[in-house]
């Protein structure tokens, strides 16, 4: 986000499309490929939604695009410059501009939720305790969990530290947001509210937002645009816009996750 | 017009305009990376006789921006309203202002966020006493459990996995071999160097062997074997049911209508129960040969004369009672594992308080009771 959207546009940006591109990347655990050839570009300010059923290797992509698993082969880009190939200092550098959103919030269990969002800003910037505590309170506010600066993890519930963990991710103003599963575990409503929050917050901070997920609510609700990965063929079958996808896809595979119809039923008597 | 230079690369100036408006002028970069002003410089433009009533943003000038502007517009907005003074953002980006917007609704009850205070000492210590009450019921209720879990096994209806047994056997036994040999190895070193150091000035030195002998069979094998494996194994047990308990692999198994005190607990207590006299008979011979470098190294004793005063030292009951507080530190310490296991929490810092407190009580259980077994000992003169 590094929000740098000033009214009148002050911020040097870079060009608009392509703030990430995934070339030829191949997954694999040793001998075994878990997807190949992956090729797609996410522009900036979207929400790209990264689908798929479960355990084709949705997330394992995503840690692949934050570098918690290296590719067998392909890089991933980030403004043109190759995060896979970066040095271990540029590649410090790239990771402090990316906020993640982990499956179950992963908020430091020892740390109040003010303590959790403070520390990368203690590491990475100049601010005082005070105005670490002030930023903290103010993320935390932009969730909606003002007055729970001094809470723990444990105290509060599931979809507060889901929350929790998005102010958490946003702490230093990144310029990309991952989210793994934002909805899992999240009643319809809480699960509504946070995919709301994520189009504020995508809309104000014009951060390029990466979600995975196979919540087909969040899908058309948030998606701008998608790929559609599948386990057989281990590659993206599918891409685009998830609301086109649905109107002109004809891959039955596609067509089937998307209108949650059965295996091998409905795909030409709808 | 006042100008105030906040930061090297940050401007903010004010200026008072006649209808008591102080007009905040935001100009430059705002960076969290170069620090922030805080609202506490707004503090003097708010004196007695001068205080605005109106506050209002100009951001002609103002280039990129982060949340350093958003922290400073919002406290800003705070001050005003706790001064009553109207403030007026419409001359802010409008991005801007949508996040202040984000930030001041209300999701959560405002009950929902009591505010934390600090209690009393009072109130501190009573909450401590009942916390300590409520850990002893709920450590006499786990005894009770597994007093239960031993009936439920004398009868043969206890269940649990015997490959479940042989693994914790192997762990805390023949795996803790290596550690034991070292460290009883060196005790026996130590107990025979300080002896011999006395006894040489008598010409006495052979009786270095009873020392060793018998300190280390009655009393030292079995405690420093204990101390061992409650770093080791204890610490071990209750990690790992405190895991299962963050995970939820507890409550999986409660629901099934498996014990988890028989699947868990029965097999961790009869590994230690077994394991520790065989750990505490090597750790004594240990102890001797550790004697017998020292006796033959540094008093010139032969290894046979020396394993033949040891041998004509030692006693039975000395060997035995040795045992036998092995095995009943054994049992203290699968309980305090298993124990603070069952009463962890359900964070990940939880399982490492758990882990702490297990330890320390099993060390303190394992004094206790070697000095009630001293005092026991000596009535019956064993």
């Amino acid at each position: 986000m590094a929000v740098s959207k000033s009214a009148n546009g002050g911020g040097s940006r870079p060009q608009p499309d392509g703030h990430i591109q995934v070339r030829d990347l191949t997954m694999a655990y040793g001998e075994h490929v878990v997807m190949r050839d992956l090729n797609f570009t996410v522009k900036r300010g979207e929400i790209f939604i990264i689908m798929g059923g479960s355990g084709c290797g949705k997330s394992t992509l995503m840690r692949h695009m934050i570098g918690l698993i290296e590719p067998a082969a392909g890089e991933v880009l980030y403004d043109g410059k190759s995060f896979t190939k970066a040095g271990p200092g540029e590649r410090e550098a790239m990771l402090r501009r990316f906020g993640v959103l982990y499956q179950g919030g992963a908020l430091w269990s020892s740390m109040t939720l003010a303590e959790n969002i403070g520390l990368p800003l203690g590491e990475f910037t100049d601010l005082s305790p005070a105005e670490i505590r002030a930023v903290a309170a103010l993320k935390l506010a932009l969730v909606g969990l003002s007055g729970f600066e001094d809470f723990y993890p444990s105290e509060i519930s599931g979809g507060m530290q889901k929350r929790a963990g998005l102010a958490r991710a946003m702490a230093l103003d990144p310029e990309v947001l991952f989210f793994d599963e934002p909805s899992a575990g999240l009643d319809p409503i809480s699960s509504s509210l946070l995919d709301e929050l994520i189009l504020d917050l995508r809309d104000n901070l014009g951060a390029t937002v990466v979600v995975v997920t196979h919540e087909l609510a969040s899908i058309f609700k948030i998606g701008d645009d998608s790929v559609f990965l599948e386990a057989e063929s281990k590659t993206i079958i599918a891409s685009g816009a998830p609301k086109e996808l649905l109107a002109n896809c004809r891959d039955p595979r596609v067509h089937r996750f998307l209108t949650r119809a059965g295996p091998e039923i409905g795909d030409h008597h709808g | 017009m006042r100008i105030e230079q906040v930061a090297a690369n940050e401007n903010l100036s004010f200026e008072k305009t006649g209808d008591g408006t102080l007009l905040i002028h935001l100009q430059g970069a705002w960076r969290m990376h170069h620090g922030m002003p805080s609202a506490s410089r707004m503090e003097p433009e708010f004196r007695a006789g001068s205080s605005p009533r109106r506050i209002a943003f100009e951001a002609a000038k103002l280039a990129e921006w982060d949340s350093s502007l958003l922290s400073f517009v919002w406290s800003v907005s705070e001050l005003c309203i706790r001064r009553g003074i109207e403030a007026d953002r419409t001359g802010l980006p409008p991005g801007l202002r949508n996040l202040l917007e984000l930030a001041e609704a209300v999701h959560e009850k405002e009950d929902d966020s009591r505010a934390k205070r600090r209690p009393s000492l009072v109130e501190r210590l009573g909450r401590a006493s009942i916390a300590t009450a409520d850990s002893l019921g709920e450590s006499l209720s786990f005894l009770g459990q597994v007093v239960v879990a031993f009936g439920n096994l004398a009868r043969g209806k206890a269940r649990y996995r015997a490959s479940d047994l042989f693994e914790t056997i192997q762990e805390c036994g023949a795996n803790g071999l290596g550690i034991v040999s070292l460290v009883s190895f060196l005790v026996g070193v130590i107990l025979a160097f300080m002896g011999a150091v006395q006894l040489q000035q008598f010409g006495a030195q052979i009786y270095v062997a009873d020392l060793v002998a018998i300190g280390t069979a009655r009393d030292m094998g079995a405690i420093m074997t204990a101390m061992i494996v409650t770093g080791r194994t204890g610490a071990a047990f209750t990690a790992r049911i405190g895991t299962m308990k963050v995970t939820e692999e507890i409550d999986a198994m409660t629901t099934m209508g498996i014990s988890p005190i028989e699947f868990l607990v029965l097999p961790r207590i009869i590994a230690l129960t077994l394991m520790m006299p065989l750990l505490c008979l090597y750790s004594d011979f240990m102890g001797i040969i550790g004697g017998a470098s020292i006796g033959a190294g540094m008093l010139g004793l032969s290894p046979a004369a020396y394993m033949g005063e040891s041998i004509h030292a030692l006693h039975a009951h000395d060997l035995l009672g040795g045992l036998f507080k092995s095995l009943v530190y054994g049992i203290l310490i699968a309980f305090a594992g298993c124990l603070c296991g069952f009463e962890c929490g359900n964070s990940s810092s939880a399982v490492g308080e758990a882990t702490t407190r297990a330890v320390v009580m099993s060390i303190v259980l394992i004094v206790v009771s070697c000095g009630i077994f001293a005092v026991v000992f000596n009535i019956l003169k064993i």
